[in-house]
């Protein structure tokens, strides 16, 4: 029997987990894919948010700017690629001017810190790949950028150092009450649990309503985005949204942690959750916003385009509640823009609201001592001084041999990330740990040397090495 | 500091001659570094043959061409490291490589010969929307997978582009027992050669779709379907002409880029056509005493050219050691206008010349009877008759700039003109 579940290892739910961990509890975190954060958490716009968007007095907005404050912490913590690079709202006409006055107050009002209304000289300083022509500009110190897999990643990890048992590949099927909690099936597998906590994303209406009445519905709305070579990774240097409008929430282009640049997303409400597809229209909008605002931008640069589901509500705010009439069951639904910025504020909320429940259920929630908030630092070989190279090198003769020719991975960063805790399993698990496959070749060398590396770390078949999600065979066969 | 008086960065058919070549010509001490667990380069990998017909009078398979070369190499003691990847070449040729037994090496060189080769364009590069499942691959990958690693990728296959590799590997899956659906090409013509399109299409019934591209691919964790439709002129799917394909396999030969990064980092101009450093006649970059050769510097259609470009390299490599290279007269830039897209070498110094230079260069499209022309200035100093040029054939050049007068040599173009009344 386990004190709690969490239902899904996206970013809120792998931050619920790693904060449920810090007490002394049986906890099981499920997911129905083969890794963790493989659903949105893999595919968004990678910002940390200063706060000014949402609403006054919605939960994003609480949550939003609490998140903002805890991220330096939380990465230093986790070992997990931040920056604080600031953000602007671009304003090119009266009209836009006046939105971004209002962003401001609204900012303001949400206790947002740092900001300031900025003028084009100012704008030019910061920005000097904008277009002349533009006015003024809402500047937030506090936006920054995160490796968003990364940190979902470092904090399954984390979670299971500290004791979570993380269980992939189990989508759940079926919750019954019984008299003693829940029973989940989730694959072949039962489990038992007191509470559960739903963090099941774009499904999480689904995992609601296989027990409680349906309050709320998931409306999968797909952002689109075209990802740059490094060459094109100075192209802007804070996070730059275009300004916000009826027509919607205006595109982004910002430098992503790993030097790249990343424009999108487009926003396009869909019905099949699973419809991942990006199309010629959607990204040809978003190259055309972006020739709009840069002076310069080479689009033979891309190397990949790829989109992502947000799982929105009707209410456009975050639900965060208990299901009706139930102590036991929480749901965390309708996390789209700023879910990422605002989890962690979201994990300290849901593990209080916990709390409660476990007092009220007689159940004893108590801080554990050996809660270690740091997890294995992980390796990045090429950022080491020459010294500490040379030294890994001799320790372990694989950090002497690259891998990925594009990002210079060495062999040793490969076989670390497959033999941790919540570890790569997939060919797309190790590009989302350690980045082989991530360069501009996209995997076209390194692919068969990192199956290879799995099939020996893994002791399974090399043709049966996934790309990605079960069913993702790369390989069918072996040659005559 | 490991020194050096020659370093051959890349191990595959480019820096094997160059290597060799350049001992011939009397340097002493030569390393070659590979970042594979073998010489040879991609030739390893293609299997089929056609290779050597120019350089041996025989027609060999990639492997065995290799293999003359390497057995050349090692008889000569010439000395390589491989599994040794080169992270940094800077301008006063130093270079940082690293590898398992050795960790990090530090290497000074006289002169450096970059042999890099090139990589595929992937699909984001030309932005096929669409799902991003397993199953797509450019085509050198699965030809690495399939003759190399002993694995096929797919059952039934599509293929975009019709690139070399792409026109194999359709031949090479069907002789596997995949079924090849289709080829289907952007442009109005082939990327390959016409010898490829015979060979590996029309002798196996694999249909070609010219002027056609990949509007969709379905499929969440395997490919399911892709589907096709005609371009207009300007490369814009035209609606009602998609054809939807039941397949898991789309593979994409859809174009080389020359792998410059290192090149980049040693501050070495690149050529915005060829997307390779400018090399002058002796096959010398920016930089003096870098050199560059093979598919560093252009895509080649056959590796012999290859092999004949990288000799000249290997052998300017060892003259620029004992000084015997000159470098303080005039230079004559080249160029190639009106059909012509580049030429290689981008520039001469004629007071190294000895006998007749060649030049490379590829076409801007399919063209009939027309003529190469080159000038000086306005002045016609060659006109070679050419029944068929296209895209993907190289065209060479030789050009006798001895006899001409050293104070006339300023600026050489290189162009087609149709033939009157063709």
């Amino acid at each position: 029997m386990y004190d709690i579940t969490v239902i899904g290892a996206g970013i809120t739910g792998t931050f619920i987990a790693r904060e449920l961990s810090k007490y002394d509890l049986n906890i099981l975190l499920l997911d129905k894919e083969n890794d963790v954060a493989n659903g949105t958490t893999k595919a968004n716009s990678a910002i940390v948010h200063a706060g000014y968007d949402a609403a006054e007095g919605t939960l994003k907005a609480k949550f939003n700017v609490r998140g903002n404050e805890m991220f330096d912490e939380i990465c230093r913590d986790l070992d997990v690629p931040f920056k604080r690079v600031g953000s602007l709202v671009t304003a090119f006409n009266h009209e836009e001017m006046e939105t971004i006055r209002c962003l401001y107050q609204r900012g303001i009002t949400n206790g947002v810190p740092d900001m300031k209304i900025i003028n084009q000289e100012e704008i030019m300083e910061l920005e000097g790949n904008i277009k002349e022509d533009i006015q003024g500009a809402l500047y937030a110190k506090t936006g920054g950028i995160v490796g968003p897999w990364e940190l979902a990643i470092a904090l399954a990890e984390n979670a299971v150092e500290n004791g979570v048992e993380l269980q992939l590949n189990r989508p759940v099927t079926a919750i019954k009450k019984g008299e003693e909690g829940y029973r989940i099936t989730a694959g072949n597998s039962t489990y038992k649990t007191k509470i559960i906590i739903n963090c099941a994303g774009v499904y999480a209406d689904q995992i609601d309503q296989m027990i409680n009445e349906k309050t709320f519905e998931i409306l999968p709305n797909r952002g689109e985005y075209n990802l740059f070579d490094k060459s094109m990774g100075n192209l802007v240097n804070t996070v730059v949204f275009g300004c916000p409008s009826a027509a919607g929430k205006g595109t982004v282009i910002l430098p992503t942690v790993h030097g790249n640049l990343l424009l999108g997303p487009t926003a396009e409400p869909i019905d099949n959750k699973e419809d991942t597809r990006t199309t010629f229209e959607g990204l040809t909008t978003i190259n055309d916003h972006a020739r709009d605002t840069l002076k310069q931008i080479g689009f033979s640069e891309v190397i990949t385009s790829f989109s992502g589901i947000r799982a929105k509500v009707e209410t456009k705010d975050f639900i965060i509640e208990k299901a009706a009439g139930k102590e036991d069951f929480i749901n965390v639904a309708g996390i789209d823009s700023p879910g990422l910025t605002a989890a962690p504020a979201i994990a300290e909320y849901v593990t209080e609201m916990a709390k409660e429940s476990a007092a009220s259920m007689g159940m004893s929630f108590n801080k554990k001592e050996t809660f270690n908030n740091r997890r294995t630092p992980s390796i990045h070989f090429m950022e080491l001084s020459r010294k500490e190279q040379e030294g890994l090198i001799e320790k372990d003769s694989r950090f002497g041999r690259v891998i990925c020719r594009c990002e210079n991975i060495t062999e040793g960063e490969i076989v670390d990330v497959i033999n941790r805790k919540a570890g790569a399993t997939t060919l797309d698990g190790v590009k989302r740990r350690a980045r082989p496959g991530s360069g501009r070749c996209q995997g076209g060398f390194c692919a068969p040397r990192v199956m290879e590396i799995l099939a020996r770390e893994l002791n399974v078949e090399m043709k049966d090495v996934l790309k990605d999600g079960l069913g993702s065979y790369i390989l069918t066969e072996q040659t005559k | 500091m490991l020194n050096y008086e020659i370093v051959v960065i890349g191990g595959g058919p480019a820096g094997l001659a160059a290597a060799i070549e350049a001992k011939k010509n009397g340097a002493k001490d030569i390393l070659v570094l590979e970042r594979d667990m073998e010489l040879g380069g991609i030739l390893q990998q293609c299997i089929h043959n056609g290779f050597g017909l120019h350089v041996f009078k025989e027609e060999l398979t990639g492997p065995e061409y290799a293999e003359r070369f390497i057995q050349e190499l090692k008889d000569m003691g010439i000395e390589y490291k491989l599994d040794t990847m080169v992270l940094e070449v800077s301008r006063d040729k130093k270079i940082r490589a690293m590898n398992r037994e050795e960790g990090i090496l530090n290497i000074h060189a006289k002169a450096v010969v970059l042999a890099m080769g090139c990589r595929e364009r992937t699909r984001g590069a030309i932005r096929i929307p669409g799902t991003r499942p397993a199953g797509v691959m450019t085509a050198g990958t699965a030809q690495r997978f399939v003759n190399m690693e002993g694995y096929m990728t797919g059952k039934r296959v599509l293929i975009l582009g019709s690139g070399d590799i792409g026109l194999i590997m359709a031949r090479r899956l069907t002789l596997e027992g995949a079924e090849v659906l289709g080829v289907a090409e952007l442009m109005p013509f082939s990327g390959g050669l016409n010898r490829n399109i015979v060979q590996c299409l029309e002798d196996y019934d694999i249909p070609l779709y010219l002027q056609h591209t990949v509007v969709d691919i379905e499929g969440k964790d395997r490919v399911e379907a892709v589907t096709i439709a005609q371009v207009d002129d300007r490369y814009k799917p035209i609606k009602g002409t998609e054809k939807r394909f039941d397949c898991d396999t789309l593979l994409l030969s859809v174009g080389l880029i020359p792998e410059n990064e290192l090149s980049k980092s040693a501050g070495i101009t690149l050529d915005r056509i060829t997307a390779g450093p400018n090399v002058n006649e002796a096959m010398e970059t920016s930089v003096e005493g870098i050199f560059a050769c093979g598919n560093v510097v252009h895509v080649h259609d056959l590796v012999d050219w290859v092999t004949e470009e990288s000799r000249k390299a290997g052998r300017n490599a060892a003259r620029y050691v004992s000084g015997a290279l000159k470098n303080t007269g005039n230079k004559i830039s080249v160029q190639g206008i009106k059909g012509v897209r580049y030429v290689v070498p981008q520039e001469i110094r004629p007071e190294n010349l000895t006998g007749k230079t060649e030049f490379m260069m590829r076409v801007d499209g399919v063209y009939q009877n027309v003529k190469l022309v080159a000038k000086i200035g306005e002045e016609v100093i060659r006109s070679v008759k050419r029944r068929h040029v296209a895209p993907g054939e190289m065209e060479n050049l030789m050009l006798d700039l001895g006899n001409i007068d050293p104070k006339n040599l300023n600026n050489l173009t290189i162009e087609l003109v149709q033939e009157e009344g063709a």
